[in-house]
């Protein structure tokens, strides 16, 4: 059974969104960490980049597989997570913690809103497993 | 395909009683990894003993009067250099000296053979062997694949766990060198032989006691104590063969790339009695030297290469990557390229397209990782 915190809001793409304002730390979920397996290195955009909503900004790449990581919010990339680049194995240990990756300065926070709550994303598990 | 279709081997259940992410491997529902996962798994073998389940791979006798002779016609490394109780890694090539498959050659005795070859390329192998077989050849041809389980246990430990379960003196058995005993009261076939850079075994036995088998080495492997065996999925097996700097099937060797293009001219004996399928056009290839090498690199930034990415050497596109991962034990990102033959020199710079990104990568001597002896 995946770990879903209620706080959080969830994307379709297996991302989690922490809103704090007009700030959006973003990670994967727990599911989404499940599925990948080890993850050895994330490849993250630049901090000054744009993006809009649902747009590929970065990657997270496991032993097998690598996966694109899209944002569920659009805006502009404030920081990236760089301690994930000595500690990869975070995103396995604690995708909701010291895995989180970046955090974007929302254009529009209604964004945020759209996502998925914790029930939600459960129920979607649920009914894609 | 749905999961009815795959076939299984005799350990399915137990893969899925350990937590085995089972995936679709070339028509057979396997384990890519167990809970622990790959990294784990990969270390744990290194450090300690890993346990395999290779019983999808295809074994094939060919017994009778002219079996060393048939088999010597068909693959590429010497038969008649075999003695009994010994195997030796081979090829069998095509008539353009491409590779059908690689496999193990096991000598029982002078007029008994077992092919041990990859399990995806089993029929397709059959085929072949057949299409080469005629009542000339003096010897029979028989698919024994449904009659082995085959569980492979590798690593530091591995002969100290085995030795509890044997009688079978494993000390004396030498690297790719076998025999047959009895493991666990169990009738077996024991090979020192394995598919990751580590010391090990092979161990062939009847299906109805691979759970039994399974089961009698991770306890005496100490599975779930943090020094202890763990069961190792695909992944781990790829990654593993990778930093040994192996061939896989499909990958470094296809029907198209013969083996001296892959680092394989140490198994592909030119000038043996006989010759063999595809010796003529391997030895023109050698004489003008191959166009093609497959070499092994390191990324020299950050990024991953992987399958079918592809390598560029001055801003011009001229090769691809054949098997690209993170290498867990090295902690670097390594793979086999498949290159123009001046460029696939220890030395060399490239760049890998790692999605739209040219990420530096070097040219290194393989193997990447060699086990202390």
């Amino acid at each position: 059974m995946s770990n879903i915190p209620e706080n959080l809001r969830y994307s379709k793409d297996h991302e989690w969104v922490a809103v704090d304002g007009d700030l959006a730390t973003i990670g994967i979920t727990d599911y989404a960490q499940h599925s990948l397996g080890d993850v050895v290195y994330v490849d993250f955009p630049r901090v000054g980049d744009n993006f809009d909503a649902h747009a590929a900004f970065g990657s997270v790449e496991s032993v097998k597989a690598v996966s694109e990581i899209f944002t569920p919010v659009g805006g502009e990339v404030t920081e990236v997570n760089e301690g994930l680049n000595d500690t990869p194995e975070s995103v396995n240990g604690d995708p909701y913690g010291d895995g989180w990756m970046v955090k974007v300065r929302m254009s529009n926070p209604g964004e945020a809103d759209a996502l998925m709550s914790s029930a939600e994303y459960e129920e979607y598990l649920e009914a894609s497993s | 395909m749905t999961d009815t279709e795959l076939k299984r081997t005799p350990l399915n259940a137990a893969h899925r009683s350990l937590g085995g992410k089972m995936i679709d491997f070339g028509g057979w529902d396997m384990p890519v990894q167990y809970s622990a996962g790959v990294l784990e798994e990969h270390l744990r073998c290194r450090n300690a003993a890993g346990l395999f389940d290779v019983s999808h791979m295809g074994e094939v006798w060919v017994e009778g009067p002219g079996a060393i002779a048939f088999v010597n016609w068909l693959t590429t490394n010497d038969v008649s250099k075999l003695v009994d109780g010994q195997a030796h890694y081979s090829c069998m090539t095509n008539e353009n000296g491409g590779v059908v498959d690689d496999l193990l050659v096991y000598r029982f005795g002078p007029e008994r053979l077992l092919l041990v070859v990859n399990a995806a390329t089993t029929d397709k192998d059959l085929s072949w062997i057949n299409s080469q077989h005629s009542t000339e050849s003096g010897c029979t041809v028989r698919n024994a694949s449904p009659y082995y389980c085959q569980i492979a246990i590798q690593g530091p430990k591995a002969e100290s766990i085995l030795q509890g379960l044997t009688d079978t003196d494993l000390s004396a058995i030498k690297y790719y060198w076998f025999t047959e005993g009895v493991v666990d009261g169990v009738e077996a076939i024991i090979s020192r032989t394995g598919y990751t850079g580590e010391d090990g075994f092979e161990v062939y036995a009847a299906p109805e006691f691979a759970e039994q088998l399974w089961n009698k080495m991770l306890e005496a492997g100490r599975y779930g104590e943090p020094d202890g065996i763990l069961p190792c999925g695909l992944a781990a097996r790829n990654t593993l063969r990778l930093e040994a700097a192996m061939s896989l099937y499909g990958h470094e060797i296809t029907d198209d790339v013969m083996p001296i293009q892959a680092n394989l001219s140490w198994i592909t004996k030119l000038g043996k009695e006989g010759g063999f399928i595809g010796r003529d056009a391997i030895a023109t290839a050698k004489e003008a030297g191959p166009r093609s090498l497959i070499a092994g690199f390191e990324m020299t930034e950050p990024g991953i290469a992987r399958d079918g990415y592809d390598v560029f050497v001055n801003g011009e596109k001229c090769g691809q990557v054949t098997s690209g991962s993170p290498a867990p034990f090295l902690k670097k990102n390594i793979g086999f390229a498949f290159l123009p033959a001046e460029f696939a020199k220890p030395g060399q710079e490239i760049k890998i397209d790692i999605r739209g990104k040219h990420v530096g990568a070097v040219i290194v001597p393989t193997p990447f990782y060699k086990r202390q002896k």
